[in-house]
Formats: structure tokens, sequence, C-alpha cells
């Protein structure tokens, strides 16, 4: 049994204007000491599975199909009580900026001390060796002393530090982490990554790492999932993801991303702009932009099959005579958005 | 300079002004006042306070090429974009524009003639348009304040510059609003074009926005260049997104430039330890498995910037000479990049493989 399972999952966004659907049908799971890397661009629905997931859908967002499971455990339907139980201490949760996770009245040892206390029944003496523990462990130079420094006292990286801490905290199974990375300079970033891979490997903790850094995920992530529209175009190892790309959209969002020493004159372009969640098109959802659509894309919605190591949502990578991975990559195309 | 610098013949770099350079600037310098109020200076005496944004920068960019600066936030590349287009007044140094100091006396009609000639391109699409204007007033703005065009011919040079970024001539009579950030960029672009300019100053244009459409503003911007023999200084973090689009690259570190290269010494014999370590944080996406060794520390505060070197506390091959004395910016004999490193000078900085 996986640790989480995600099935169906559908989130609607009620407004005058009629109903709109910000994450459509979308299933996946993650096993435990996984890490699951969800990409995408904005607005592809990706920070609202992981909002869902921790019970953080704010209103007027709403579950409105589909089952969550955390280890066999239904808790898309629990009370806000039940949730907060579960948050913290079976998922934790870091957010892009530090500085609104942490609360800027109090020290970071009481956060600590009281996110501890909260999850544990440990005395409030020993919960501060915890959370001096934790300090150390994320890398906080002389944590004895920093723990009872307030969160602006800290420098962005060593926040984002903090947030891990109190993310692993509880020991949770799981980890939700939005754009942990977002708000930091490129050399912290990799401090960062590197200490959210160790920690996590060392506490046996399963991450859902939500980012638009393709560059992130390829050097963090086991599996990922490529979002488009609200939907899943493809899901599978990170590897043949990023090597061996099956649907279109994720060819482009790859050739689309400057490499270093790959001198290319022209980068591969992906031509006009994520449809609007009131304006999605009918048929695969990617069709306008895709330089491979034919009828049936405009037509009829793929769903997410198997696509020789990868489950794509393409009616062309689908597994009905076409293998397609040695296909040129997309033709040139106008630049007219 | 230092015997064992000479003696590998590296000599102090005399700017040259060369006659292809469009843009030079000149040992420029911007301090910021951050003292506390005059009241709390008598009463605590405490003296006046400088912040050192940009100190000391030369670089000259030729007709047609492209420079980029890099460095992470508050390394001062912005400032020096600010202060090329005139929107701060440096505090030291000069600029010239085509061999025109910029900040010389000259009679208006002259001051215009020379400021229709560079324009800026800003990170943040939805910041820099007029909510309350038609997109058609926002490209015409810089054609009227510079007469470029006459009142009838006004509304189809609008509709050119639209067409030359990629829109339509009807989205003219649309509100930014309407429009996605990837679609504002191309618009800030085209009213930076409208001026007909032949320096533009790009400032983090693509930070803001999602890769595939910043592959779209890319591929613009090196069009753009090639069809009307533009000169850009591109400014960002990204340093993937530099080596896609420079010709030469300068490398700041807390307000100074640690080195100066062409993009191919830059990424294939990077010679500053800082650009190494710039270069070693690029995740990895050829997957090749490399293991890299996150460099610790965080950029200090450039109220109380560390002597010597900057770089010296979080530098491996940092010693004594690196924390008393600051290095200046020598060039290699060997291609012309500058480099300001005690270690490089020395010979002490063992080989490291760039990116290729």
């Amino acid at each position: 049994m996986a640790l989480l399972e995600v099935e169906h999952l559908r989130i609607e966004f009620p407004t005058r204007r009629g109903t709109l659907v910000a994450v459509d049908d979308i299933s996946f799971t993650i096993e435990e000491g996984e890490v699951l890397g969800v990409v995408g661009e904005s607005g592809a629905g990706k920070s609202l599975t992981g909002a869902s997931i921790i019970g953080l859908l704010e209103p007027p967002g709403r579950i409105a199909d589909g089952i969550i499971r955390l280890n066999g455990r239904r808790i898309d339907n629990l009370s806000y009580e039940e949730m907060r139980r579960i948050r913290g201490r079976e998922i934790g949760a870091i957010f892009q900026d530090p500085l609104t996770s942490l609360n800027p009245l109090y020290t970071v040892g009481r956060q600590l001390v009281e996110t501890i206390q909260t999850h544990t029944n440990l005395g409030t003496g020993a919960a501060r060796t915890r959370a001096v523990e934790l300090l150390s462990e994320v890398g906080i130079p002389a944590p004895d002393r920093r723990i009872d420094g307030f969160p602006h006292e800290f420098s962005g990286g060593m926040r984002q530090r903090v947030v891990i801490a109190l993310a692993l905290a509880a020991n949770p199974k799981l980890i939700v982490a939005d754009e942990p990375t977002t708000a930091l300079d490129v050399s912290i970033q990799a401090q960062i990554i590197a200490l959210l891979k160790r920690l996590c490997r060392e506490h046996g903790a399963a991450v859902m790492l939500i980012t638009h850094d393709m560059g992130v995920i390829a050097e963090t992530a086991d599996r990922v999932a490529v979002m488009y529209a609200g939907r899943i175009a493809e899901i599978g190892p990170v590897l043949d993801v990023v090597k061996h790309p099956s649907h279109p959209y994720t060819e482009g969002l790859m050739g689309s991303i400057p490499i270093i020493g790959h001198r290319l004159e022209r980068l591969t372009q992906i031509d006009g702009a994520m449809p609007r969640l009131n304006q999605i098109p009918k048929g695969c959802a990617f069709n306008p932009r895709c330089p491979k659509a034919f009828d049936r894309c405009r037509e009829e919605r793929p769903d997410l099959l198997p696509a020789g190591p990868t489950q794509s949502a393409c009616w062309q990578a689908a597994p009905a005579g076409l293998t397609w991975t040695s296909t040129p990559p997309a033709a040139p195309v106008s630049q007219h958005d | 300079m230092t015997d064992t610098a000479a003696a590998r013949g590296v000599e102090v770099q005399i700017k040259p002004v060369g006659a292809a350079d469009l843009v030079v600037a000149d040992d420029l310098g911007k301090k910021f006042d951050i003292s506390p109020p005059l009241l709390n200076r008598v009463i605590e005496r405490q003296g006046r306070v400088a912040l050192k944004a940009v100190d000391g920068v030369s670089f000259s960019i030729p007709k047609g090429t492209t420079f980029s600066l890099v460095g992470e936030s508050g390394c001062g590349k912005s400032t020096v974009a600010r202060l090329l287009v005139g929107l701060y007044a440096p505090t030291s140094g000069r600029i010239l524009f085509d061999g025109v100091d910029m900040a010389a006396a000259r009679s208006r009609a002259e001051d215009k003639a020379l400021r229709s000639r560079l324009q800026m391109i800003f990170q943040d699409p939805y910041a820099s348009l007029n909510p309350r204007w038609r997109v058609r007033d926002i490209i015409a703005e810089p054609i009227r304040a510079f007469d470029l065009v006459s009142a009838e011919a006004l509304d189809e040079r609008v509709g050119e510059l639209l067409t030359q970024v990629g829109l339509s001539p009807a989205d003219g009579e649309k509100f930014p609003h309407e429009f996605s950030g990837g679609q504002r960029q191309r618009i800030s672009i085209a009213r930076a074009l409208a001026g007909e300019p032949e320096f533009l100053v790009c400032d983090e244009p693509t930070s803001a926005l999602d890769v595939s459409v910043q592959a779209q503003i890319l591929n613009l911007m090196k069009d753009l260049q090639r069809k009307l023999g533009l000169t850009y200084l591109f400014i960002s973090h990204n340093l993937a997104v530099v080596d896609h689009i420079s010709d030469r690259i300068g490398v700041m570190y807390l307000g100074r430039l640690s080195e100066v290269a062409s993009r191919d010494a830059v990424f294939m014999r990077p010679r500053h330890p800082y650009t190494r370590l710039l270069l070693d944080t690029i995740p990895d996406l050829d997957m090749t498995g490399r293991e890299r060794v996150p460099v610790a520390g965080e950029v200090p505060s450039p109220i109380n910037p560390p002597t010597g070197c900057a770089f010296h506390p979080r530098c491996p091959f940092a010693n004594d000479r690196c924390k008393q004395e600051r290095p200046d910016l020598l060039t290699a004999p060997e291609d012309g990049a500058q480099i300001a490193c005690h270690a490089f000078q020395e010979g002490r900085l063992p080989a490291a493989g760039g990116r290729t």
C-alpha cells in the first residue's frame, strides 16, 4: 500500500460566472520514503493539489470529488480539528516564503517547542533539548544560542532551515514542500536542496516537492508528475521524463529550458500560453499549442496511459502501436501568442 | 600589483575606449546614504553611514552585442542598470554612451536625443505598465515624447511595433490586465523599442515568467537584436539564461566585479572561485548524477563588507592576503578575461573544469 493515494481528485472554485475546475481528475501515489516532484507552470494546479493534501485549501476552493488516503486512511473528508492533528504529525509542510510560515512575534525556539509539544508528550525542558537538536540537524550554527532568536534575526536561507526543522519536528511520514527554494538565491538554493534530500532520507520521510524549476526536480526527485491546466500530462521516473519525455508538453517544456553548454541559437518554443480556467479547450487541454495534435486530440480527452517507462496523457504517446520517443523535437513554430 | 602577478605577465587593466564600444562604464560607483536621522546622530553620537552598492565597476559593451551582469541578490547589478539609464546619478566614475559623457552638461534637445537612444525593460511586467492606459497609449508615449513620427503615422507605427513583438495591432485597444505575463513583457519590449533605441537595459526581464514563456521572450530578444542591431545590458541571476543570451559576462559580488570574460571563458574556464561556486550551484538537468558540494555561507551584508576580498569568508582558497588586501581586476594574458582574485594571480588556484 502506498503512503499517499490520491484518486480522481477534483478541485473547484464556484464563482458567479460558473464553476471553475482548477484540478481535474488527477490520481497519483507516493510510496514511503519517495520524493515525488510536481512540476508545471503557474496556474497548472500543482499548489492546489498540495494544499488539498495538507487540508489547507482556501475557500471558496473545495474538493468536489475524489479521495485522498494517507496510510490507507481517508483524510479528504476530515473535520478541521481532526485534520489539525494530522497536520504536523503525519504530514509536514514547507512553503515558499519562510517569513510567512514563521510567527514574527515569537522566538524560533518557542515555535519549535510548541510544535514538538503539540505532537509528543515531552516536557518543556526535553522539548527544548529536542528543538536545539533539530536546529543543529538543519545546520544552524550555535543552535543553543540561536534558538532564542526571532525570525527577523535570521537570513532567508537560515529561516528556511528553521521551517524545515519545524516540518520535521514530529517526524512526519510525508512532507509537502511547495516551492521551498524559489525565494532563495542560487547558492542558498543548492544548500537547502541538499539539506532537504539528506534529512528526508535520514528520517525516512516521503516528499511531495512542488516547484516550477525542472532543475530542482531533476536533482531531487525519484518520480515526477508534469501538470498542465489542472491535469497530469505525464508521470514517471525522473530520468525517463527528463531525458525521454513522451508528452509533447513535457518535450516542449524541457526544450524551453536553457541549459549551460547547450549552445542553441533558439530555444524550443511552445507557442501561446496555458489556457485560462474558464477557457480550457475541448479534448486535450494542450491541443491548441501542440505541434502534433490531430483530430482526436480536439475531440476526446486522453487519459493517463502507459507510454514506455512513463505514463502519458497523450493520444500520440498511447501504446496503440505508436512508439514515439525518437521523433524529432517540435517543429519550429511562429511566435505569435 | 604584486611581483608574482607581474611574473605571470598580468598587468593592471587600463580601459581602452574603443571606437566600437557603444557603452562604457568607467570606475562607476554608487553610495546610498543610510544614516540614521540627524537627531539620532546628534544624540547617539553616530556618524553618517554609507552603503556602497556599486564600487569601482568598469566594463564596455561593443555595439550589437550583449553584456550580462550576474550575481545574487544585493550584489549591485540592478543598481548598475539604473545608473546606466540615468535613474540614479553615479557617486563616482562616469558613463560614456557612444563616446559622450552622460553626466556632461547638454542642451535640452541634445539630452532628449541622447535619452531616446537608450531604453529599459523591467522585471515585473505587472508593475511596469500603467493599468489605466490602453496598450496603444503605453507604446505611443515614447514616440510622442521624442517626436519620432507625425500624429497621422502614430497608429500605424504602434501597430508595427505590436507586430514586431508578436502581438496583433488590434491588441492596442486593450488594457494591460487583459494580457498574460509573457504578453505584458512583450508590451514592455514594444514600448522600449518605440523610442528607436540602440541600447536596451534589461533588468531580469524573464525572472517573473514561466520557463516556456521565458523561452518565447529570450527568442524574441535575440531576433530583435539580429534584426535591429541592438546592444543589450542583460541583468540576471540565472546563469543558464545568461549563457544563452550573452557575448560577454560580468560576475558581481557585493558591489564589485569579480570576473569579466567572454561567455565561453566564464562557462568553460571559470577562474574566480565565486564564479565556480555559482556554476556549481546550477541544478543538473543533464542527469549525470554529479554530486554537488554546496558551498557554505551566505552573502555578507553590504553595509559592513568583509575586509580584503569580499568573498574571502566563503572562499576555500582564501589566505591571509585575501583577508587584508582587496584584489584588483587584472587581465589574464591568455584570453583577456579579467579576474579579481589573489589566488588566481598568484597561481595557487587549482584548474577547474567548466560546464560543457
